[in-house]
């Protein structure tokens, strides 16, 4: 090519970002991949090939940790998937009503908790569920329920349930304002239009408002799924890097800051750490194809 | 006006719902914010009463000054908040414009390339990431972490500002060609102003999850002079566990900035996210 034909400001307006995003991002990615497949015999870095994947999947003492997590990792999604989003829509359904007042009042106070770090809604909750503290048990007996206090989060069988849930709590606003967004687009007219043909109320939302608003329910998803398989903050903060009571909270991302760094007794191990980074991409990856792939491409599409 | 659709049942059933459910979503702050003012035993005896003259104390606040170093946490997180969203707008905006306004071979894949990062979360990477600051002796610097931040918001900047900027009228660069100004003045004098909306919008967006963030300054910059507000209140309660008003007043402490941000800025996101901006 002739270099004079180069148009040079067009390299000077890609240039800043391509670098640091190849080299902050992409370089990394694939270079924290390629460590998998590495191990560290007496200082020496030595390929292994997939002998870490092997260890991580079928080791005895590996495995049951993996697997642990990522059973975790889908009922934590699975929690996400049932409770948030549906009352995510509920309320963007609610607050998308033509005449409600305080809309935008309800709106912004509902959305507070997304915008607090995961520091703070770890400790705030732990505080408030805390038999110490006793707010809980409190509010519970006020309507007589008392007996149906127990630690959660000190609980094996409770804990992860009520991490997620209060990770729902947090996270709620997020579908909500995408829901109302769509929710906002829909034209007045076919809403007027099944009037006339008597859907209203329920009806109108089963039959009219959730079939438009479905493509952002599936991007929600992908969201949800994309967030859940890389979290790590909520659980750090609030039952720290050992996950506990007896793992019963951990989930990819604790597992693999515990790998990579070490704890307690166990020297930290970046090539093992390397490796559940891989198999969390693997999983993240499979997600969103089969969202790109199975789903968005099927689903129906309605021109307004 | 039809009658179902303003049922005054209706409504007021709505209210009631969304009253709950605000209230549900604020409890938590409001327990927090009212217990940081009182003694250590009403907070305890009872923790849902608001301060009155007898139990109201700033001994929280009080330890917290004396052992955390909140002033350098905070001025580390506004730090490298402003500098992370200086640089995603910046070379955010270039590449868009670059990839909005002119034909070359590779736009297409480039566009592409630039877009992956849009689902694949960077904390992937962090092992090499971490190996990488080592070697180059960033670890412990808030540039370790204004890098990583600028690489993490990029992709959805370019996406968003590439679609904003095809929107800005050819006629307008083109004359600005004609009175023979340089292709770098038509995009710094001329188009990054009518933007300034979608730039808006990016900032808001990329904020909170990076003042929020906890992952990369634990692995990044832990050290006590790097150590951001997120950071810097997670190992202050750690350390503090035990007393009550240190560790409410951290918590209020960490709220209080974040609220003020989003008093500010609300509008600005919920526009933003209402905008379709995101879709």
């Amino acid at each position: 090519m002739n270099l004079a034909r180069i148009r040079w400001h067009i390299v000077v307006f890609l240039a800043p970002a391509v670098i640091v995003y190849s080299a902050v991002m992409i370089f990394p990615l694939f270079n924290t991949l390629r460590l998998a497949l590495y191990t560290r015999i007496d200082q020496e870095r030595v390929f292994v090939g997939l002998d870490n994947f092997r260890t991580l999947f079928f080791d005895p003492i590996w495995a049951e940790q993996f697997w642990n997590a990522l059973g975790n990792n889908f009922w934590f999604f699975v929690i996400h998937m049932l409770v948030q989003n549906p009352i995510g829509v509920a309320l963007a359904a609610l607050l998308s009503h033509p005449r409600l007042r305080f809309a935008a009042l309800y709106r912004s106070a509902i959305f507070i908790p997304t915008i607090l770090s995961f520091v703070i809604v770890g400790f705030a909750w732990k505080l408030i569920l805390s038999p110490i503290w006793g707010i809980a048990p409190g509010m519970l007996d006020w309507i007589g329920l008392k007996s149906l206090y127990a630690p959660w989060l000190g609980k094996e069988e409770y804990a992860l349930t009520t991490l997620a849930l209060v990770s729902v709590w947090q996270f709620v606003g997020i579908p909500m304002m995408l829901i109302y967004a769509a929710l906002l687009t829909i034209p007045e007219e076919i809403l007027e239009a099944g009037e006339v043909d008597g859907v209203t109320g329920w009806a109108a939302f089963w039959k009219i408002k959730l079939p438009l608003i479905l493509p952002s329910i599936g991007i929600i998803s992908i969201l949800t799924f994309v967030g859940n398989f890389n979290a790590f903050d909520l659980i750090y903060a609030a039952q720290g890097a050992l996950a506990g009571p007896d793992f019963s909270t951990d989930i990819l991302g604790t597992f693999m800051y515990r790998t990579f760094f070490g704890f307690q007794l166990q020297l930290g191990d970046p090539h093992m750490g390397s490796a559940i980074a891989g198999a969390m991409f693997a999983i993240i990856l499979i997600g969103v194809c089969i969202y790109l792939f199975g789903i968005q491409t099927r689903m129906r599409r309605y021109q307004l | 006006m039809n009658k179902a659709r303003s049922n005054p049942l209706n409504t007021a059933m709505m209210h009631g719902a969304l009253i709950v459910y605000t209230l549900i979503a604020l409890f938590p702050v409001f327990v927090i914010l009212i217990n940081s003012f009182k003694e250590r035993r009403s907070i305890f005896r009872e923790p849902l009463a608001l301060p009155n003259s007898e139990s109201f104390s700033t001994i929280g606040y009080e330890t917290v000054m004396q052992q955390g170093d909140f002033f350098l946490y905070f001025q580390n997180s506004m730090i490298v908040t402003v500098a992370s969203l200086f640089f995603v707008l910046l070379f955010g905006a270039m590449a868009a414009y670059a990839l909005s306004e002119y034909r070359f071979k590779g736009n297409m894949l480039m566009g592409l390339y630039l877009a992956l990062g849009i689902m694949i979360p960077i904390r992937i990477g962090t092992v090499a990431i971490l190996e990488m600051m080592v070697a180059t002796g960033l670890v412990n610097t808030l540039w370790a972490l204004i890098l990583v931040y600028t690489a993490q918001g990029l992709p959805l900047a370019v996406f968003i500002l590439s679609e904003f900027m095809r929107q800005v009228s050819d006629d307008l660069k083109n004359a600005g060609r004609i009175d023979g100004l340089s292709e770098y003045t038509i995009f710094f004098r001329l188009v990054l102003p009518l933007v300034r909306p979608a730039m808006a919008t990016v900032a808001v967006f990329n904020m909170i999850p990076i003042w929020n963030d906890l992952w990369f300054p634990l692995i990044l910059a832990p050290a006590e002079e790097t150590k951001t507000l997120t950071l810097g209140s997670q190992v202050f309660i750690g350390q503090f566990v035990t007393d009550w008003n240190a560790v409410l007043s951290a918590l209020s402490m960490a709220i209080l900035p974040v609220l003020v941000l989003y008093v500010i800025f609300s509008r600005q996101l919920i526009r933003g996210i209402t905008s379709g901006a995101v879709k």
